[in-house]
């Protein structure tokens, strides 16, 4: 028999033709058997074949994390394809992605919607929801998921919000303060960054892949900038992976340690939420210590970094960074330590390791709920140290979640304390190379949301063919939903913030 | 109680000097580009090749500029420059009342002019501000987020940031204006009662940053200002924007902080000894 599915390593490119090109039933099929049999779905996308307007080619990528390896496959869809969503949840917003970018129908889906409002991508029939041109003026304008009974009532909530928060639209199903549903409706950000991507590389590449979701700079920076590589055949020097590894660590410091406060702030717990808001600012400034900007922009390319750190310089940070850490250390412990947080925290916004595992939740979210997806651990790259031992939790909730991303702050912080003291000597950048033609690279990065992947394959020209993104939000949004059932509405900004999803990472 | 003491005492005083004192950044900071087109090579457009955003004008000449609207801070332009024509200071003051006002030329800072002396009796001592982010990344609004947490304390002046535009002084953008969001920020804006103040926060506001070009974006606040019926009150450049950046427009805009007396001070990690210049 042929081999049906392609394995390659995280960030290795093959040339795009050896991806096992199989029948839509038997796609299909794998595809199931393999979410079914524990694998992870990390990308299911659509491409128009080079020369052939009109034309879809699927491609799905699953993980195997315990063989730390990724499964390519693709398939020539018809008009429409028998949805999976039902048996396998994972896939459900992919096909509602593929239905709105491809106009590949998948039949029988059971809450078939647009994802984000956007324009089609490729093939050739009208759109797959019947909206024509001009576009209605509000995107979420679509029927919502209902309850129906006496004195049950609908809360509307967004795209604007109260806070300083990107954009998105909330409607929840209510009995008196009791949520029975939640269904979050996305899309108001965005900025075709996926279309903007295609065609590149161009001068403007990294500052789009730092922006698809700007708190996760670097990690978005990384995915990239290893997919790259592998398509030109390229290795970043020792140096600049270690130095990577220290700031995609810091932009989890900085992004856990302020959500951390965000936390202690939503249930009314002033000193933690005080003082981490500072202490955030700490991880923030080593990153800018290091390349200008506080969110690392800048700092991650194809090849390596832009930036090197003199010794002396790193040493001291690294001091810094240690005594930055005590202080949060003793923060957090404030807020873990009050049982009116823990009141708040305890059993709130739960959602049970067989549904996160059905839904393919990644990150700190699946990981609170007891599932060991990291891709740091199970698709590693770079310095063997970088692959951090993750932390779990068992129960799914607020608390769970909080608990994670304490612990695995604490693991980053002394990863980060160590390696700038012993950062590897040499250059910090390869020499550019062109990009290979006719190859796809799958980079995943554990970003501090969970996985973020990028699928980056070059047409003829070595030019990028096709840019498909999946930031960690996109798996997880439905997490959120879930977690709201039966919750009250007041707790709902704890629950959202102890996912703290990506508006903009979801909306590409 | 005693482990919050210990706490407290530990984590220490938080906010920062600025304004009464120097403003602390690293060495390597990029706040306003010095430009000195005297020393461009003729013809030569190495700087402009490198830019992501198109924000290097007049390349190769004595009309040299950066347009700080566009302007990510990258700094590729000054690395990719072989005659030393675009070193970046660390001047953080960048805010601007007027859009031409953000091409920067030659090494001369220009600052944010204060709003007429009607509005400063208006807005001068407490002014509440509406966010809105349309299609940002999450980078301005985190800084925006950040300029009222215990470090820079917004609130210390009167300025704080309100959940609803029915109680807000002004609003402050975000983002390069999704279609998808135009109608929010239009009825946003509706909402939001006269008179009232417009801020452009970022490079994607000012003129869609990274996403100039989208086919989904209108590219910053000006291209929408037919909506809004109004011009922009500032600018607030960057990618994104340091929170002292925010702090020391918005504290311009209300003529709170005046002259051009520019006090730094170092954070110590890249030079041993802290400097205060």
């Amino acid at each position: 028999m042929p081999t049906r599915i392609l394995h390659v390593r995280n960030g290795e490119a093959v040339p795009a033709a050896e991806v096992p090109l199989l029948p839509a039933d038997d796609f299909q099929g794998l595809v199931a058997d393999s979410l079914t049999a524990g694998a992870r779905l990390c990308a299911y996308y659509g491409a128009e074949p080079a020369g052939e307007a009109g034309a879809v080619l699927l491609t799905a990528v699953l993980a195997n994390d315990a063989g730390g390896t990724l499964g390519l496959l693709s398939t020539r869809p018809g008009p429409s394809l028998p949805s999976l969503a039902a048996e396998c949840p994972a896939t459900q917003l992919f096909e509602r992605e593929l239905a709105e970018q491809y106009g590949v129908l998948p039949a029988g889906h059971p809450w078939l919607k647009p994802v984000r409002f956007e324009h089609r991508l490729g093939g050739t029939a009208g759109d797959a929801f019947g909206r024509t041109e001009p576009w209605p003026e509000i995107p979420g304008d679509t029927p919502f998921f209902a309850v129906e009974g006496e004195e049950v009532h609908e809360v509307a909530v967004g795209p604007v919000h109260a806070g300083i928060i990107e954009p998105g639209h909330f409607r929840f199903q209510c009995h008196g303060e009791h949520v029975f549903h939640l269904e979050i409706s996305l899309g108001y950000q965005h900025r075709a960054a996926e279309r903007m991507l295609a065609g590149g590389p161009t001068a403007r590449t990294v500052g789009l892949v730092e922006s698809i979701a700007g708190d996760t700079a670097v990690g978005h920076a990384l995915a990239h900038a290893r997919a790259a590589e592998g398509l030109a055949g390229v290795e970043a020097p020792p140096r600049a992976q270690a130095l990577r590894a220290v700031a995609l660590e810091l932009e989890r410091l900085a992004n856990h340690v302020g959500d951390l406060g965000m936390l202690a702030g939503d249930v009314g717990y002033l000193p933690t939420a005080s003082f981490c808001g500072a202490l955030r600012a700490e991880f923030l400034n080593a990153l800018s210590e290091i390349c200008g900007n506080r969110f690392g922009r800048g700092l991650v390319v194809p090849g390596g970094v832009r930036f090197d750190l003199p010794g002396a310089a790193a040493t001291r940070l690294a001091a810094r960074m240690a005594d930055a850490w005590e202080r949060v250390e003793l923060s957090v412990n404030l807020f873990f330590e009050s049982p009116s947080v823990r009141n708040r925290t305890d059993g709130t916004g739960k959602v049970d390791r067989a549904t996160a595992r059905q839904l393919g939740l990644v990150g700190p979210a699946g990981r609170a709920c007891g599932l060991l997806v990291d891709a740091r651990r199970t698709h590693p790259f770079g310095p063997p140290a970088a692959a951090l031992e993750p932390v779990t939790a068992e129960d799914g909730d607020v608390q769970a979640r909080a608990l994670v991303r304490f612990g695995e702050s604490a693991r980053s912080a002394a990863f980060v304390v160590e390696a700038l003291r012993t950062l590897p000597p040499g250059p910090v950048r390869a020499g550019p190379a062109p990009l290979r033609p006719g190859r796809l690279a799958v980079s995943l990065v554990e970003g501090w949301r969970g996985e973020i992947c990028h699928a980056v394959a070059t047409g003829p020209d070595g030019r990028f063919a096709r840019y498909k993104v999946v930031d960690p939000s996109f798996h997880n949004w439905m997490g959120l939903q879930l977690a709201l059932r039966g919750e009250q509405i007041s707790d709902f900004p704890l629950c959202n913030k102890s996912f703290n999803l990506s508006y903009c990472g979801h909306d590409l | 109680m005693i482990p919050y003491l210990r706490t407290r005492l530990r984590i220490g005083h938080q906010t920062i000097a600025y304004p009464g004192g120097p403003a602390r950044f690293p060495e390597r900071y990029r706040g306003r580009p010095a430009l000195d087109p005297a020393r461009c090579g003729a013809g030569c457009a190495a700087c402009a090749e490198v830019c992501p955003t198109e924000a290097v004008l007049g390349a190769g000449g004595p009309d040299l500029r950066i347009d700080l609207g566009r302007c990510t801070f990258c700094g590729l332009c000054q690395e990719a420059c072989p005659e030393g024509a675009v070193a970046f200071t660390r001047d953080y003051r960048l805010s601007m009342r007027g859009r031409e006002e953000l091409l920067a030329r030659g090494d001369a800072p220009l600052l944010a002019r204060a709003v007429d002396e009607k509005a400063r009796r208006l807005f001068g001592r407490s002014l509440k501000l509406r966010q809105v982010s349309a299609a940002g990344c999450n980078g301005c609004e985190a800084e925006l987020n950040a300029a009222g947490n215990i470090q820079f304390d917004l609130s210390r002046f009167g300025i704080q940031f309100v959940a609803s535009p029915r109680h807000a002084d002004g609003l402050v953008v975000t983002g390069p204006i999704s279609e998808n969001m135009r109608t929010a920020l239009r009825k946003t804006w509706e909402a939001t009662p006269a008179p009232r103040l417009l801020v452009a926060v970022g490079a994607c506001a000012i003129s869609g940053g990274p996403f100039a070009g989208s086919p989904v974006c209108a590219g910053g606040l000006d291209a929408v200002a037919p909506d809004l019926g109004v011009p922009v009150d500032l600018y607030v450049p960057g990618c994104p924007p340091h929170p002292v950046t925010v702090l020391d427009g918005l504290l311009r805009l209300l003529g709170r902080v005046e002259g051009d007396q520019l006090r730094l001070a170092s954070t110590g990690i890249l030079e041993a000894e802290p400097t205060v210049g």
